[in-house]
């Protein structure tokens, strides 16, 4: 057992028929299955495992489990995948686990950046803020050093192979925290056949239970683990109870929404993970009833050099000693102002390890615990404080004085060294009520153990043991089996029996004594934690409050207290204990710090689950896709929707691409695929009526077969959405929306309908996907399209402009509609979805005599902007008016219609608003960028400069052989032939404002 | 997240719905005859209550269904669930008992 030497003979709940070899830091160490790192670490000996944040004094393991301020650590998979800030408590090893501590260099044991804790009274609370604060622009060099000397981890640099699983699940009753009163809870429930969730933290359920020595408490005249495999051997057998073990409640959201963090393989070895198991599975559950049973966590005295390691939580050395069979250390002393490191001792002095004293802040520790410690030959100190301990690495000794009747000071006299290797220290009990508080329940103090309790809850939730302050096992069982029958129900489960909770034999405990920060030697007040984590004095927080802090909140971030991995657990009542008695108030009177989800710290994979990657969002492509990507298309997320963004043709650059796509669409002809523009069937007898209202313009004296461009504007005037609408018949209307507003736009009418005129008789359908939409333009269009279709007369004015036809395209029924968005001759082509992609490449087919030229949305873009045409989104954002794109024309004065009135208000009819306008650049070849604001001044004058407007669309116009711009200028419209800069971050482009229609302004090739 | 019930569909998540804010907000017919002022009070301004609230969801990924709800913004306590055109079943001063009754 020489890898072992702390390891007890007996007893414990690991396997010593086996040993479970791991590195820490390289070193080779070994446990026994059932082991946690923790367990194993002090077994071997090690107490010291990690460096503190800010000071880099060496920390040893303080607690058993989660809550642990000290015991982070980086466990390694591989080079460059590592998982940081584990709760050593919370790994249990396996063989050929690689961990490394953090936060040290070169190495633990010698750590260069202890120099930080020498020079500690240069660091004081807010250091930072105030030495780096100058020059600003320094921070960004500061930070960086900063951040490599005080972290905690490294975050992985690889990929993460992992799968992680999302479960939703319903239940009864979710009982939070697997020690006795969640399983005494689960029982009563389950009993009641009430479906049940009982969720433990551990690998092992059981809490205290498992904490228990053969002789200890006994339940129902039992051994403490008899009474537990039987209970868990029961809850197995009940149908409609489910056991989740190393499964952490982390989240408490509204109506009983809870989140669980399930880790299914972590405590495995790599090589026994199944492909069919994910890592971890992250729950989302709703549950009638949630039973809170998350126990209590020990809080440490806040004393001089309290944070030596060697010095352990007194609950958490018991674990130690009867769960895991690993003594602390050969001579042990221990330091309470309760009854509960008198457990300890006895537990101790049973194992056969030397019990040097108890120090006790009490009096005259009296209790049948405290005597039955003082029987067996032990001194017990009370009325007394540990001044000072000793041992660089691992506490040697500490020092022992009277204390004052106050609690304040130490009493004159000599003070008593007491050697030891491992010093158990026990402030009281914090209740875990971080879940009751995120169910927006609030705390309640009580004076007499310091401590928080739950005070009314808000959700439907019941706290039950350790969580409510009940400390004795007999009171958490009972309270179990009340909270859990109460719960089913609630829940509406009648099967529900009055419980009988179990007797418990066990002594009573003494009432404790509440002191917040102990004195050291006169005048010598030595450094206490409140925050080991975070490496929070009480000397810090005093800083604070003379500073000027008077909220804990503030006092919190200022310090940094309770803001590590921990968030506190173990910290945080001290912190309010030291405030408070600063401030000599009482507790309550300062508050108490948010609890916010989740629990304990959840994996970026189990949040994402199975979304990322290609799952991350649908991808919405068009019927024509695989043509697109076969014939060089680069394509362009608009939305969801990929669309070609332009051809590359024999590696062609994406601006020739452009510009050979811009200039075939205007000489011969073009296609492009608008199968993503938004499409929505609109239907009833009332439709023409409802259009009426939601366009600016008119449209029930649309004729049958006819179509229009129509503007929508929100209630506050200014333009949502665009759109060509067409009559199908008196009460059926195909509407077309932008790409990107397509949802939003069918939302927006719904509300309209169903909110505001529900007596207007209209049907909505979204038919966007049902349609393949190819857009054939150019002076050739008529010639490539006319042969191909049946049923559709193209000659002269038998198909005008802004009118649709049915016919057959290519053998296919088709609907062709003659709109235009490049002022060319046009013709859209809409088949069934299911025919695009054949009618794509028959038209293809058919065009390659006339050089038909497949183009994307980038030389859509240019097309448009040669003729002024806007696209919504980018000419406007919310700001702009129908008449501030100077389109009065589709306004119309006869109606009403949504936004009507908000074109009147004084705002809306200045006449200096900003008005769409066209650019020149003097330098033909210069495209602005678009965004560049716009300015009167040739040179940048001093700030603030008076900004005119700015650039919304800029692009290389082939047809025109130069550069063009759009813009949205202040009075743009009476600036015409004016002058205007763009500003750049070097110089200004000067630019001439002109008619935003650069091309073609009197609209003729529009026929062709 | 809440658990909220859709008068078609009963209860889901919230994570299907989309809250459309304040209910009952009624569009004027006569706007022509407004002030600036009226108008833009119709347009922009809405009620933020620390308490009861009216007003209005859409049950986006389910029946696609507008309907009223009434809720404390405090607690999030969904006190009635009615349907358009309806008044809620608590008016502010009941609905505020209401609460009250439910948080005990």
């Amino acid at each position: 057992m020489s890898g072992q030497p702390f390891r007890l003979d007996g007893g414990g709940r690991i396997d010593r028929s086996r040993t479970v070899r791991f590195t820490f830091d390289g070193a080779a160490c070994e446990g026994h299955p059932g082991d946690t790192l923790s367990s194993a670490l002090l077994a071997g000996g090690r107490h010291l495992i990690a460096r503190s944040f800010k000071y880099h004094r060496p920390r040893g393991i303080l607690a058993g489990g989660v809550e642990d301020p000290n015991a982070l650590v980086q466990v390694v998979t591989r080079a460059d995948l590592s998982e940081p800030n584990k709760r050593a408590g919370q790994v249990e090893i396996y063989n050929g686990l690689k961990v490394r501590s953090q936060n040290r260099w070169p190495s633990l044991d010698f750590d260069i950046g202890a120099w930080t804790d020498r020079l500690s009274a240069l660091f004081p609370a807010g250091f930072y803020y105030k030495t780096f604060k100058w020059p600003a622009a320094a921070w960004m060099t500061y930070e960086r050093i900063i951040r490599r000397s005080a972290g905690q981890g490294r975050a992985p640099t690889g990929p993460d192979p992992d799968r992680y699983e999302h479960r939703h699940a319903h239940c009864d009753v979710l009982v939070a925290g697997g020690g006795p009163a969640g399983i005494a809870a689960a029982l009563a429930a389950g009993r009641a056949g009430a479906r049940v969730i009982l969720a433990g933290e551990q690998g092992e359920l059981g809490g205290s239970l498992l904490d228990e020595p053969a002789d200890g408490r006994r339940i129902e005249g039992q051994p403490a683990a008899d009474w537990l495999a039987a209970a868990l051997a029961e809850l197995a057998a009940l149908d409609n109870v489910r056991v989740l073990a190393r499964t952490t409640v982390s989240a408490y959201y509204d109506h009983n929404f809870l989140v669980l963090l399930e880790r299914v393989t972590d405590h495995l070895a790599p090589a026994d993970r199944t492909a069919a198991l994910p890592r971890q599975r992250l729950w989302k559950l709703r549950a009638r009833r949630v039973v809170l049973a998350t126990g209590a966590v020990e809080r440490p005295l806040v004393f001089p050099d309290n944070d030596r390691p060697g010095i352990l939580l007194a609950g958490s050395m018991r674990r130690y000693l009867n769960r895991y069979a690993v003594a602390p250390g050969r001579r042990v002393a221990l330091f309470t102002s309760n009854d509960t490191a008198y457990r300890t001792a006895l537990d101790l002095i049973a194992a056969g390890v030397t019990v040097g004293a108890v120090v006790d802040t009490r009096p005259a520790p009296d209790g049948p615990l405290a005597r039955q410690v003082r029987d067996a030959g032990v001194a017990v100190m009370g009325g007394s404080t540990v001044v000072r301990t000793s041992g660089r690495r691992r506490i040697d000794g500490i020092e022992v004085m009277r204390l004052a009747a106050d609690g304040r000071s130490v009493e004159p006299g000599l003070s008593t060294q007491i050697g030891c290797d491992a010093l158990a220290v026990s402030g009281g009990w914090n209740p875990l009520i971080g879940l009751h508080a995120q169910a927006r329940g609030r705390p309640v103090y009580d004076p007499d153990t310091g401590a928080f309790l739950p005070g009314e809850p808000v959700a439907a939730e019941r706290s039950a043991g350790g969580c409510r302050g009940t400390l004795s096992l007999g009171g958490a069982l009972a309270e179990g089996f009340v909270a859990g029958a109460d719960a089913a129900r609630d829940a509406g489960c009648a099967g529900a029996v009055p419980p009988k909770p179990p007797i418990v034999a066990e002594e009573a405990e003494a009432p404790p004594r509440v002191l917040w920060r102990l004195p050291g030697r006169h005048g010598r007040p030595g450094r206490a934690f409140v925050d080991y984590q975070s490496d929070v004095t009480d000397k810090d927080l005093k800083l604070a409050l003379r500073e000027g802090y008077r909220s804990v909140e503030h006092v919190k971030r200022y310090t940094t207290a309770g803001m590590g991995v921990d968030q506190g657990k173990i910290g945080n009542v001290n912190v309010l204990g030291v405030v408070a008695d600063a401030l000599g108030v009482p507790v309550p009177e300062i508050g108490v710090t948010t609890f916010r989800q989740p629990y304990t710290p959840v994996t970026f994979g189990a949040i994402a689950g199975r979304g990322p990657g290609r799952f991350l969002d649908p991808v919405r492509t068009t019927p024509m896709h695989a043509w697109h990507a076969a014939n060089g298309a680069e394509f362009e997320n608009v939305g969801q929707w990929k669309r070609a963004w332009f051809y590359r043709r024999d590696g062609e650059s994406m601006a020739r691409a452009v510009n050979r796509e811009v200039a075939a669409a205007r000489a011969g002809a073009g296609i492009l695929d608008a199968s993503t523009l938004g499409k929505i069937d609109v239907r009833g007898p009332d439709a023409a009526t409802f259009l009426d209202r939601v366009y600016t313009n008119m449209f029930s004296t649309l004729k049958v077969g006819r179509a229009r461009y129509g503007f929508m504007l929100g209630e506050d005037g200014m333009v949502m959405d665009d759109g060509v609408t067409a009559r199908l018949a008196d009460d059926h209307f195909h509407m077309t929306t932008t790409t990107g507003g397509a949802a939003s736009v069918l939302t927006w009418l719904e509300s309209w309908l169903q909110t505001e005129w529900p007596e207007l008789k209209v049907y909505l359908t979204s038919v966007t996907e049902q349609w393949a939409v190819m857009s054939l333009c150019g002076p050739m269009s008529r010639q490539i399209l006319a042969p191909l279709t049946e049923g559709i007369d193209f000659d002269g004015d038998a198909f005008p402009f802004m009118s649709f036809r049915d016919g057959t395209v290519a053998g296919v029924p088709a609907r062709v509609f003659r709109i235009s968005f490049t002022g060319e001759l046009s013709y859209e082509v809409n088949v069934p979805a299911a025919y695009g992609l054949a009618v794509w490449q028959a038209l293809m087919a058919a065009g390659r005599p006339h050089g038909l030229t497949p183009y994307g949305t980038e030389a859509m873009h240019v097309l448009r902007a040669e003729k002024g045409f806007i696209i919504v989104g980018q000419e406007t954002d919310g700001t702009v008016t129908p008449i501030d794109l100077g389109m009065d024309w589709i306004v119309s004065k006869k109606k009403d219609f949504i936004g009507r009135r908000s074109l009147f208000r004084s705002d809306t009819v200045r006449t200096d608003r900003k008005q769409l306008v066209g650019l020149l650049t003097d330098e033909p070849g210069h495209v602005l960028e678009e965004g560049a604001q716009l300015i009167d001044e040739a040179t940048v004058p001093r700030p603030p400069v008076a900004m005119r407007g700015h650039v919304t669309s800029s692009y290389h116009s082939p047809n025109l052989g130069r550069s063009i711009a759009l813009a949205l200028v202040e009075d743009g419209r009476a600036r015409m032939g004016g002058r205007i800069y763009a500003a750049l971050a070097d110089r200004t482009v000067p630019a001439t404002i002109v008619s935003p229609v650069f091309y073609d302004p009197e609209g003729k090739r529009q026929d062709g | 997240m809440m658990l909220i019930e859709c008068p078609w569909c009963g209860p889901r998540d919230q994570s299907e719905f989309r809250c459309g804010g304040e209910a009952h907000i009624v569009r004027p017919t006569d706007s022509e005859g407004m002030s600036d002022a009226e108008w833009a009070d119709y347009v922009f301004m809405r009620k933020n209550p620390k308490g009861i609230h009216h007003e209005r969801w859409f049950h986006a990924h389910g029946c696609r269904r507008w309907f009223n709800m009434t809720r404390d913004t405090v607690s999030d306590r969904i006190l009635a669930v009615y349907k358009v055109g309806e008044t809620s079943p608590v008016g502010d001063g009941a609905a505020a008992e209401a609460g009250a009754e439910a948080s005990k």
